[in-house]
């Protein structure tokens, strides 16, 4: 419960805080943290224009992306305090429920017949199945690290005992914070601030979306990076009492905002052809934390 | 001895126009093909027809960057009448030719495209519509078409791209412009006042006003037989740089942000800034509207203005510099660039592009060398050329031309010509003369040609974008490309569509 409210209220400001970062960094003021939030408030208020020739696919996908992402959420623990939801093997669950909702909205995207969606739609397919390797490999090696099979059994029996053991905490923040870029359809993947359509791959997807629905996808883009925010978190404030864990989550949170703001400012984009390439790095970086947890482990060497 | 087929005259002469020979249309072919046939020196300028009675004149004007001549013939054919066309013999002539096709239904038994070009009002078959527009296609279950346009996501001018893609990769793409019909050329023959004429030069591309109103008055004041001072060309050089640099720098802050570069996006995009704030302040004009006039200048350069813009280039040229420094050692930006929309010299030589977009496949091709106007004579220019013709040099291209034209008005200012209000400027051009007026803008080649009647009225006007050949060049160069890096390879050429829809 504790770990969904402050999700929540992490959701609100998260993609404040990027922006802002983005304009001070390339010298401008920007709009207030909360800013992000009006327009999509603005949006909830508008009805949604739908396309003929979509079928009720269209209709019912951003509801269902927004439904399994809440799922998902209500999964995550904080520190020792575990989701609403929490058994053996949660996530592997976590994982197919997002997938469920990406599924829907690839789908719907298909549906609308337009030949830039359908290249978004293959775009974040190909780049959502890569990323999938990188995320079981991760968490299984925290599974085997701690031997325990649930989010929040691993987090809870997370303790940093060696040298090793931190470096793994670190590398683990580096792949779940790409993890998250690329799910969410961030630089130096993809651009959201484009408006060229050849060029787009989440943006591209949802540009038949409109009104209500247009809203519901940018605030579950929010509650996303939230989400795995979270989870970044909680590899780090498992043994912690609340007065001291819930003011890590928030610095961590906004330290992984500013993160992504510095990011998109001080680089290009990567060439569409270079990505999959990129997305493999990320497997490449949790075998290497499956290999640090033998070694930690003693079943290696 | 044989008859003398062209005559060779130097950009901004006026020539009688019965001077112009005369030759059947299979000589007129072969003479102007063998100008130009295996000679990258020479390139065809402008190629156009224009009624005279109940027949067709056709005039070819090839421009020889060596002698700094331009050769000019003409031949005269019959309403309707069906030719053997150049461009099976030189893809050059491909938009000129499409363009006689289209005015004055005149057919052509073996051109390999021949399409309607800018639907203009006054064309020959009013069944020639943008909707029917007859596509490139291919019947095949894994290629697929892409079409983007004609109303796009930024605020741009309309156009339409037809891409035939095998995934991700490009295999052809087709550019449909002609959407805005604005009839510019007529509309200088309606138009009898100077003052209207040039207003309409100033806004036959709106990126390109000092370029463009630079050739109309050229044009002008030698069509009337005036000789400006010093200080008059000047002032056109000047700010012909100047648009140069402020063009080119914007264009810097399009690439970074089509590349998700956001630092160089908002600092090229702030530096565009300072230097088009000074046209405000010398001509009370941001894009340099009103500040070029046949014969007059409304607005002399000073000394006091002359500090003023020092002082803004040396803010300018620091952080500049700085800037591209970072831009061409970030790595993320060079994957970007490099090897992305190449165009080989073979294929610039072959579509004769003009300007930027020839110099970075290593064809030298600049007016400023080639056929100096106004004080270009006394600079002694260098063009930048590059060799790879990919993205990378076309901004490389940028940087360094913006380099030059820094250094081009550090040189000029040293010298402030003293203003004298001119005199004797008369309005009326003289009678039965051709001209044609060749002017580097930044983009490239703009090339206008009037011709006027006994009665001392322009029968025609004829002008010629740089962007005119160059949208080949855009299509050649993103063949076998992502689609993903359209938008970047676009943006590096940043073409007209105004320049080609007169």
């Amino acid at each position: 419960m504790v770990s969904l409210l402050l999700i929540f209220i992490m959701s609100l400001f998260f993609s404040g805080f990027i922006i802002r970062t983005k304009s001070i960094l390339s010298g401008r003021k920007g709009p207030g943290l909360f800013q992000p939030m009006l327009d999509i408030f603005r949006l909830w208020k508008k009805g949604s224009v739908i396309s003929q020739t979509t079928s009720f696919i269209f209709q019912i996908a951003p509801s269902a992306y927004f439904a399994s992402v809440i799922m998902a959420i209500l999964m995550i623990p904080h520190g020792n305090n575990p989701g609403l939801i929490s058994f053996d093997g949660d996530f592997i669950m976590f994982a197919y429920v997002l997938a469920f909702g990406k599924f829907l909205m690839i789908i719907s995207a298909l549906d609308t017949g337009s030949s830039f969606e359908g290249m978004g739609a293959s775009r974040e397919a190909l780049f959502s199945m890569l990323v999938e390797p990188a995320f079981f490999i991760l968490l299984g090696s925290f599974a085997l690290f701690t031997g325990q099979s649930s989010f929040h059994q691993i987090f809870s029996t997370l303790h940093y005992g060696s040298q090793i053991s931190y470096l793994l905490g670190g590398l683990a923040s580096f792949v779940l914070v790409m993890i998250a870029m690329i799910e969410n359809s961030r630089m130096p993947l993809d651009d959201p601030k484009t408006h060229l359509e050849l060029t787009m791959v989440h943006e591209v997807m949802i540009l038949d979306n409109s009104g209500f629905d247009l809203g519901l996808i940018m605030y579950t883009t929010n509650l996303k990076f939230a989400m795995y925010g979270a989870i970044i978190s909680n590899f780090f404030i498992g043994m912690f009492p609340y007065e001291i864990s819930i003011p890590m989550f928030f610095i961590i949170q906004i330290g992984f905002a500013i993160a992504v703001g510095i990011i998109e400012s001080f680089m290009a984009r990567f060439r569409m052809g270079h990505n999959p390439q990129f997305v493999f790095i990320l497997t490449s970086v949790s075998l290497l934390i499956f290999f640090g947890v033998l070694l930690v482990l003693g079943k290696f060497v | 001895m044989k008859l003398k087929k062209t005559i060779n005259i130097v950009n901004n002469q006026a020539i009688n126009l019965v001077d112009i020979p005369v030759c059947n249309y299979r000589d007129f072919a072969e003479l102007n093909l063998d100008l130009i046939n295996g000679k990258p020196n020479c390139h065809c300028v402008s190629y156009f027809g224009y009624p005279i009675e109940e027949k067709i004149q056709l005039i070819c004007c090839i421009a020889d960057d060596e002698l700094h001549q331009i050769m000019v013939s003409s031949s005269i054919v019959d309403k309707g009448a069906v030719l053997n066309s150049f461009t099976v013999r030189n893809p050059n002539f491909e938009k000129y030719e499409r363009e006689i096709h289209e005015n004055f239904r005149i057919g052509y038994t073996d051109h390999p495209w021949l399409k309607p070009l800018r639907y203009a009002f006054n064309r020959a078959d009013k069944n020639e519509k943008v909707e029917n527009y007859p596509f490139y296609g291919v019947e095949s279950e894994e290629l697929h078409e892409v079409g983007v346009g004609p109303i796009h996501a930024g605020i741009i001018e309309p156009g339409h791209f037809r891409f035939i893609c095998n995934g991700e990769q490009i295999m052809h793409l087709e550019i449909q412009l002609g959407y805005q019909h604005r009839g510019i050329e007529p509309l200088f023959l309606q138009k009898q006042k100077l003052l209207e004429r040039t207003t309409l030069a100033e806004n036959i591309a709106g990126d390109t006003v000092v370029g463009h109103t630079t050739a109309f008055v050229n044009l002008w004041e030698n069509l009337c037989g005036y000789t400006p001072d010093d200080s008059l060309h000047f002032s056109r050089i000047l700010a012909l740089e100047l648009e140069r640099i402020a063009i080119h720098t914007g264009d810097l802050a399009g690439v970074c942000a089509d590349i998700g570069y956001q630092l160089g996006n908002s600092v090229f995009g702030r530096l565009r800034t300072p230097i088009v704030n000074f046209f405000q302040e010398w001509g009370g004009n941001r894009l340099g509207k009103g500040l070029i006039r046949a014969g007059k200048i409304n607005y002399p350069f000073t000394n006091e203005l002359a500090k003023r813009l020092i002082e803004v280039l040396n803010a300018y040229e620091k952080d500049f510099f700085e800037m591209t420094h970072k831009l061409f050692n970030l790595p993320s930006a060079l994957s970007r660039m490099e090897k992305t929309g190449v165009v080989s010299y073979e294929e610039v030589l072959e579509i004769g592009t003009v300007g930027m977009a020839a110099r970075m496949s290593g064809l030298n091709r600049d007016i400023r060398l080639s056929h100096p106007h106004n004080l270009y004579n006394s600079l002694t220019h260098k063009p930048v050329i590059k060799r790879h013709g990919d993205v990378y040099s076309r901004v490389q291209i940028r940087r360094e031309e913006i380099r030059q034209s820094i250094s081009y008005i550090r040189g000029l200012l040293q010298s402030v010509p003293e203003f004298h209000p001119p005199e004797n400027f008369t309005e009326q051009p003289q009678k039965g003369k051709f001209i044609i007026s060749l002017v580097e803008g930044w983009r490239g080649e703009i090339c206008h040609c009037a011709i006027t009647n006994a009665e001392a009225n322009l029968i025609l006007y004829k002008i010629k974008d740089p962007s005119h050949h160059n949208w080949m060049a855009l299509a050649q160069s993103v063949r076998n490309n992502d689609i993903s890096d359209f938008p970047i390879c676009n943006k590096s050429f940043n073409l007209s569509y105004c320049g080609h829809d007169l």
